[in-house]
């Protein structure tokens, strides 16, 4: 992968980051992404899933890929706000739109945690980790487009996602915190 | 009792929380060496075959492939208990085998290489039940293993190695008995313990003496203690945070074995992540367990004598199976005190996935299998379950043969209490109506109530050291070889050595479990944690500490034994005016060391009783689990919030759900797993949960300075068994092989036509 800052090493938000993801004679195509509010030029094979490209491309792996077949959700991100499966769904298809991975809920400059991260450290809301990030994307949609959600709202925005663990009890737990939380704020 | 402490019972975040929250954690598959090259492997279609002609020479020559390896050229390493596996082999034993191994640049290019593998197969006539795999003339899978059937022995747990339970006279406790019965229950639904992470490592030589090996592995030290025998080298493992194991990920072999041997044949370091698809139908599954069981009882509760073949189907290979069944012979003892005894155990190979370590390691297998016999014989004598656990649970003067072979006189606690309070808080006294007796009936649904228990003396089991080094800024290192793949003992391990040292939790810190720099340690498996290697780091905390007090001491005119430190201060006991600090002790060039060590002890046992309640439809056979209740008593709570996670995980990893709807489904005219992928293989799902309460006691425990065993593993086991006695409540019929799924219920209710289940 090659990669370079066409603002002329200009740092941080508002400049353009391009990254080249395709090998040999491929098909290619150009497309924008933003990512964690930073503005790509990506050149990307078409077949390349949006889980791929986060974490291959873009070296973005905290977004963790389970079964690669949509049925785990371990790879939830928010595209456009919307919680989706990012190994279902082709990075093509994504051109122009907005990505939030779970390396973008931490605020950069402080180092501050999105409330969501901070409810479940406090709960343990997690036992091995590894469906963690999908779980707290799922939650961030969530509580976006519904900032008091009850316990059954939770369950069913969580439905699709497969922790063996089970760490569903606490995860629960800290989702209803951290609305509470910002309701308090 | 938490009040005293300073860390020790209280919620604390764990050490790697904001890594895990942050997506900073990385496990094996956001991790790349330079020069890395991607392993994949060939698959046997076939559930029994032997190779004729195998045609390596297109994926050879196809660009950015780096090494083909066959049975051909495949190194000579065995694995296996006993030794019995070869990496590879010409014959081919389950649909999944392994055929050939590839290394290339890419995933991609690996994946297309074995493609141009041309194979031919001879076909052999498979089998896959237990007891017919055990007749003359059956298919045979391993020349060495006559009727398929395993040589008694476990090398790794010495040579006297539970293999059976003889004692007494069982013909003399049969007269003694009021009731007798007798019948047959099999667990053999294969569940998939199914860790979200599939499994994986990547391997890479120093040199010709030398592997370093990163496995997606639940523990670094137990991996080397395994692979180093197997390999004939010197093996440094690498522990990086595991995304789930559930005993799965211990010491699973051969995806080491294939990254080892391409890794070799490319001196490049080679990376080996199965698929979900492999992950299923190419890794270990949960051995299968039949029993045939006769059981002497007086009206009492007193087991007169308990007679068994306890037949283990290990599948076509035995990573570790009889060491479980001697695990599970000592957990029998703990469940049913009884003074005649014939349980024979046999472990027998067949046709399907392999079957390696799991959570419940042959205890949760033979419990779920045996208790619904015994409630045959409760039942006849007219015995309310939650007594008769009562009355034969192990107690104080109690013993038992475990699984090295030895006689162990108990002396952990009573637990009768956990049962009485798990009983209550379930409100069993109400809802239990009898055998056979539904809780509630309305419309087509029916309520039932069941209880299971579990308890397990690998608490104490095998060997573990920690170092503990006291740095001059105040702050403190664990020096100890444990992996994180999800019960948090890293932290919790760091909790005992900061209140022993009396620090701040921010100051105390455990190494990476990577076996060149740590002790020896075993490494997680069953409960051990807690006991075994946080004794060996309260001691070698204690001992750094007096090292520092020793150097301390003149410094007060005081004698080291009253000194007392507190956030890096030190100072004597009561006179707390004149205080110096660490650095000043030690100057900014010293550290000091303590070291620690744990020897086994099998003397002790923890204990877990689940209730549960379940609704069944008898219109449609489903069965919906609305409660479950959860009892134990361990000594000291460590963490209270990761001890409650590790109790939910009842559920999960192939546990109570194995007898509802979990299972792998077998396809026994091609050896297929029917069911191989996250969709059509059932789990439990947010909307599904049952209501759920723990009930914790802290009776303490003989065990170390903070009185506290392990729970963690056994708390999947008693919960399948339970389900079975729960659905008999509701609906008056048995079912006798699990999962209990909608068709079995049907057919026990007449209201499917066929043959009735078990």
């Amino acid at each position: 992968m090659k990669s370079k800052n066409r603002n002329g090493g200009q740092q941080g938000k508002g400049a353009v980051r391009r990254a080249v993801a395709t090998v040999g004679t491929a098909e290619r195509h150009d497309i924008n992404l933003t990512v964690n509010g930073e503005m790509y030029e990506l050149e990307i094979n078409p077949s390349h899933t949006l889980a791929y490209t986060l974490r291959d491309t873009l070296g973005l792996t905290g977004t963790k890929i389970g079964c690669d077949y949509g049925a785990c959700a371990a790879c939830t991100v928010l595209v456009d706000g919307k919680a989706t499966l990012s190994c279902n769904t082709l990075t093509v298809k994504c051109d122009g739109k907005s990505v939030t991975t779970i390396e973008g809920l931490e605020d950069p400059a402080t180092g501050k945690l999105h409330p969501l991260q901070q409810s479940f450290i406090d709960s343990t809301a997690f036992q091995c980790g590894f469906c963690t990030p999908g779980v707290i994307m799922s939650a961030k949609a969530l509580l976006d487009e519904r900032p008091s959600p009850t316990e059954e709202d939770v369950k069913q925005a969580l439905a699709g996602h497969f922790c063996r663990c089970i760490s569903h009890y606490l995860v629960i737990r800290a989702v209803l915190e951290a609305s509470r939380k910002r309701e308090v704020a | 009792m938490s009040k005293e402490y300073r860390h020790i019972g209280k919620s604390t975040p764990r050490k790697d929380a904001r890594a895990i929250v942050t997506g900073r954690s990385r496990y094996l598959d956001d991790i790349k060496v330079p020069n890395m090259l991607y392993g994949k492997v060939l698959r046997s279609p076939y559930p029994h075959a032997d190779i004729r002609s195998i045609d390596t020479s297109k994926a050879e020559a196809y660009p950015g492939v780096e090494a083909v390896i066959t049975y051909k050229n495949v190194p000579e390493w065995i694995d296996g208990t006993p030794r019995h596996r070869r990496l590879l082999d010409r014959r081919v034993r389950f649909v999944g085998d392994a055929v050939a191994l590839v290394a290339a640049r890419t995933k991609e290019i690996a994946d297309e290489a074995l493609g141009l593998i041309d194979v031919e197969y001879d076909l052999l006539p498979a089998v896959f039940d237990v007891e017919e795999a055990m007749k003359p003339g059956a298919p045979q899978l391993y020349a060495q293993f006559t009727n398929n059937t395993f040589p008694h022995g476990c090398r790794a747990f010495g040579p006297k190695a539970l293999q059976n339970v003889v004692m007494g006279d069982v013909e003399k406790g049969f007269k003694e008995a009021d009731v007798i019965a007798e019948g047959t229950c099999a667990y053999e639904n294969i569940p998939n313990p199914l860790p979200p992470e599939p499994p994986g490592v990547i391997a890479s030589w120093e040199d010709p003496g030398h592997l370093t090996i990163w496995p997606a592995s639940q523990s670094a030290a137990m991996t080397r203690n395994f692979v180093q025998p197997y390999l004939g080298v010197d093996v440094r493992v690498i522990g990086i945070p595991c995304g789930g194991s559930y005993g799965s990920k211990n010491c699973t072999l051969p995806p080491i074995g294939y990254a080892a041997a391409l890794a070799r044949a490319t001196t490049r370091p080679v990376k080996i992540y199965y698929t979900k698809e492999e992950h299923f139908s190419a890794y270990t599954l949960r051995l299968g367990s039949r029993i045939h069981a006769k059981i002497g009882l007086k009206k009492d509760g007193t087991v007169t004598a308990l007679a068994a073949d306890w037949l283990v189907n290990t599948g076509s290979a035995s990573e570790m199976t009889p060491g479980q069944v001697a695990v599970g012979c000592g957990e029998a003892q703990l469940l049913v005190r009884c003074a005649n005894w014939n349980l024979q155990p046999k472990v027998v190979c067949t046709n399907r996935n392999p079957s390696g370590v799991v959570r419940g390691f042959g205890g949760q297998e033979f419990k779920s299998a045996l208790t619904p016999i015994l409630a045959l014989a409760m039942e006849k004598a007219g015995l309310d379950p939650v007594e008769f656990f009562k009355k034969n649970f192990v107690k104080p003067g109690d013993g038992y043969y475990w699984r090295d072979g030895k006689w162990w006189d108990y002396r952990g606690i009573d637990f009768s209490e956990a049962m009485d309070k798990g009983a209550e808080k379930f409100g069993w006294k109400d809802k239990w109506k009898g055998w056979g007796k539904p809780t509630m009936v309305e419309g087509t649904k029916r309520r039932g109530v069941g209880v299971g228990v579990h308890g397990n003396a690998d608490v104490g089991e095998d060997e573990s050291e920690a170092y503990v080094r006291l740095d001059p800024n105040a702050t403190a290192v664990l020096l100890a070889c444990v992996s994180e793949s999800g019960m948090g003992e890293r932290s919790s391990l760091c909790k005992m050595v900061a209140e022993v040292l009396n620090l701040p939790l921010d100051r105390v810190n455990i190494t990476p479990p990577d076996t060149l720099v740590n002790p020896f340690e075993y490494g997680l498996a069953g409960s051990r944690g807690t006991y075994t290697v946080g004794t060996a780091a309260i001691q070698a905390a204690e001992n750094a500490k007096r090292k520092l007090f020793q150097l301390a001491a003149p410094m007060f005119e005081a004698k080291p034994e009253d000194l007392e430190t507190r956030d890096g201060q030190i100072f004597v006991r009561d006179h707390e005016q004149k205080k110096i600090p660490w650095v000043k002790v030690m100057s900014p060039y010293r550290t000091c060391t303590g070291h620690g060590r744990f020897e086994t002890d099998f003397s002790l046992c923890n204990f877990m009783m689940t209730f549960v309640e379940v609704e069944v439809d008898t219109e449609s056979g489903k069965t919906r689990l609305l409660r479950v209740v959860g009892a134990t008593d361990v000594g000291q709570i460590i963490d209270p919030l990761s001890l409650e996670g590790q109790l939910y995980g009842a559920l999960g990893s192939a546990g109570i759900d194995t007898a509802l709807f979990e299972e792998s489904v077998l396809d026994e005219t091609t050896g297929n797993i029917r069911n191989g992928n996250l969709i059509d293989y059932e789990w439990r799902r947010y909307p599904d949960l049952p209501e759920f309460e723990n009930v914790i006691l802290e009776t303490p425990i003989s065990s170390h300075r903070f009185k506290a065993i392990g729970v963690g593993e056994i708390t999947c086991a008693p919960g399948p068994s339970a389900v079975l006695m729960a659905i008999y409540n509701a609906i008056g019929k048995r079912i006798m092989d699990y999962p209990a799924t909608p068709e079995k219920i049907l057919k026990v209710l007449g209201k499917l036509q066929g043959r009735k289940p078990g």
